[in-house]
């Protein structure tokens, strides 16, 4: 465990070298407040006060991405993470022309290894196998190491009879590793059906954007299905869609709220009462997501 | 086998000559009686279905129609389903389940059907849903993929004990007109996608998605559909009685899906760096 932490501690220190090494430092909070600009209204909020928020507008409820470790230490409880294979990648499939260099630049500006990161931890004192998809990563595409992070959670959490909680965040499947890619719906598909199968509780989490061989697999597949407030949910992509049908679609089509009223959530929660929300659906399904043996 | 680009195998997959669904139940299956209907609102005429016999034993056959008259292809969107023609497959297949008949499924799809109310009614959800079917059940299952294979909804009829393609058919995680468009953002770099993709037959066999390759005749199947007929004949003879000795169908497609893309995994310990 300690050792695991020593070396995480160290790929930070490496990474925040190269940061460093190329770009200016930050603007340290000398007085003067910092403030980025709200995606969704385009107010100016303080850093400070994103950070408050969980990266939720105070203006317009507008709900930012959040990066893998980051939703995860923001909901499980202090002390229990245990990453999942946190190192497991795949090599470059088709030889597609650039891809490797593509994915070296997105880990060295997400410090992840990949779209997804796994782990093992509690939640309100519930043990559970968590799953998080980081849109910034390739757009949170699904390739074949990524298929197989969620694959291997699904076992992870039918072995140890686990609750599974996915946050998914996808663009679909990854161009690059092309068929393989596709292939990785169904493998995902089948590992949650065992999973399930098995009697454990699937609770499926759809956050901005879910789209495409993700919405198509995984995504879909939840005892239960929540999302975040404005979340694009779909298969096809808007564009795609105005292209075939040729007109311009309705405001709010695809988004959670749309979801909703269409039958396919149990719900919309605001980031601020996610975690209260799954503690209570954990709960209400007992200890090891309603086994008895 | 005959040397052809990826192009032009892509283009030989959507001939409109080309022998599809309907035109294989007929050439090689007897007292086809057709199911229809999702029996939840609708029925898509882009998935046919039902029970048929082959060599007299009854098997459930599922595919993508495409329509020959242009009335009958605007009907099936181009072959391109919509939620309701996934739910009709899971039905046909859960039958199949219960009463114990082998399913063999023709996909020939350039994709779901991308449409305002498709998604309203549950695309993606439709399609995970099949993925999902397809990974429980304990019949055998043999995929022909014939000409077109495009997407997720090619796959959600594709999970197949055994994938065999026919030499031309093509098989793919998108059209290669929207992967440019998704990774160059301009459609028109099609025949370019094409070359990098890898999605002939050819390529699938190295890749491990595919089990089996037919050949067709040097232009095409469409222009000799009988010799067509009687190649994929005697495949799925074969493939069918392979299955049959396949004690547990279930999780033998399990290990198959699993394994997809797994010898290209690495782990940090192996990585170079």
């Amino acid at each position: 465990m300690e050792n695991r932490f020593a070396q995480r501690r160290q790929r930070l220190l490496e990474l925040k070298v190269r940061r460093e090494g190329q770009v200016p430092p930050p603007a340290r909070l000398s007085g003067k407040q910092v403030f980025e600009q709200c995606p969704g209204c385009g107010q100016p909020v303080p850093k400070v006060q994103w950070v408050k928020s969980q990266y939720v507008c105070p203006h317009c409820g507008h709900h930012r991405p959040l990066g893998g470790y980051l939703r995860l230490s923001l909901l499980l409880d202090p002390g229990t993470f245990q990453e999942l294979d946190g190192g497991l990648t795949a090599a470059n499939p088709l030889d597609f022309p650039g891809y490797d260099q593509k994915l070296s630049a997105a880990r060295r500006t997400t410090g992840q290894a990949e779209a997804v990161v796994a782990a093992k931890g509690k939640l309100c004192g519930i043990p559970l196998v968590m799953a998080v998809m980081d849109s910034r990563f390739f757009m949170g595409s699904m390739g074949i190491a990524v298929g197989e992070k969620i694959a291997r959670a699904a076992d992870t959490a039918r072995r140890g009879k686990l609750p599974l909680v996915i946050f998914c965040a996808s663009g679909g499947a990854r161009m690059q590793e092309g068929i393989l890619s596709l292939m990785q719906m169904a493998k995902t598909a089948q590992a949650i059906q065992r999973f399930q199968e098995a009697g454990g509780l699937y609770i499926a989490v759809l956050t901005h954007p879910t789209t495409g061989g993700v919405t198509a697999s995984f995504a879909s597949l939840g005892d239960i299905t929540l999302a975040e407030p404005g979340a694009l949910i779909g298969f096809a992509g808007p564009r795609v869609i105005e292209q075939t049908i040729g007109e311009k679609l309705p405001q709010g089509f695809q988004r959670a709220e749309y979801l909703l009223d269409h039958g396919f959530l149990d719900g919309v929660i605001p980031r601020d009462q996610l975690k209260e929300t799954l503690c209570r659906i954990l709960r209400l399904h007992g200890k090891g997501g309603g086994r008895r043996g | 086998m005959a040397e052809h680009t990826p192009a032009r195998r892509v283009a030989l997959a959507r001939e409109p000559g080309r022998p599809g669904t309907a035109e294989f139940l007929e050439a090689l299956f007897t007292d086809f009686f057709e199911q229809r209907g999702d029996r939840l609102c609708a029925d898509d005429p882009a998935i046919l279905g039902g029970v048929a016999l082959f060599h007299g034993r009854p098997v459930t056959v599922i595919g993508h129609r495409k329509g020959r008259t242009l009335d009958q292809n605007l009907a099936c969107h181009f072959g391109m389903p919509t939620p309701e023609g996934y739910r009709k497959a899971q039905r046909l297949m859960k039958a199949a389940e219960k009463f114990r008949r082998p399913i063999i499924t023709f996909v020939d799809t350039a994709g779901a059907y991308p449409g305002l109310e498709a998604e309203a009614r549950g695309q993606g959800e439709a399609i995970a849903r099949c993925l999902a079917l397809m990974s429980s059940l304990t019949v055998p299952i043999i995929t022909l993929v014939i000409g077109e294979g495009g997407s997720g909804g090619a796959l959600a009829l594709a999970m197949g004990n055994q994938v065999i393609m026919l030499e031309n058919a093509v098989y793919s995680v998108l059209s290669p007109e929207g992967f440019a468009s998704i990774l160059w953002k301009d459609s028109s770099r099609a025949q370019e996608a094409c070359d990098v993709m890898k999605l002939t037959a050819a390529d699938l066999l190295e890749l491990g998605v595919a089990d089996q390759v037919i050949p067709e005749p040097e232009e095409g199947a469409h222009t000799d559909p009988q010799a067509v007929f009687r190649a994929v004949d005697a495949a799925l003879t074969a493939a069918l009685s392979k299955t049959d000795g396949i004690r547990a169908p279930a999780a033998h497609r399990y290990r198959k899906y699993r394994g997809m893309g797994a010898r290209w995994l690495r782990t940090p310990g192996k990585e170079k760096v």
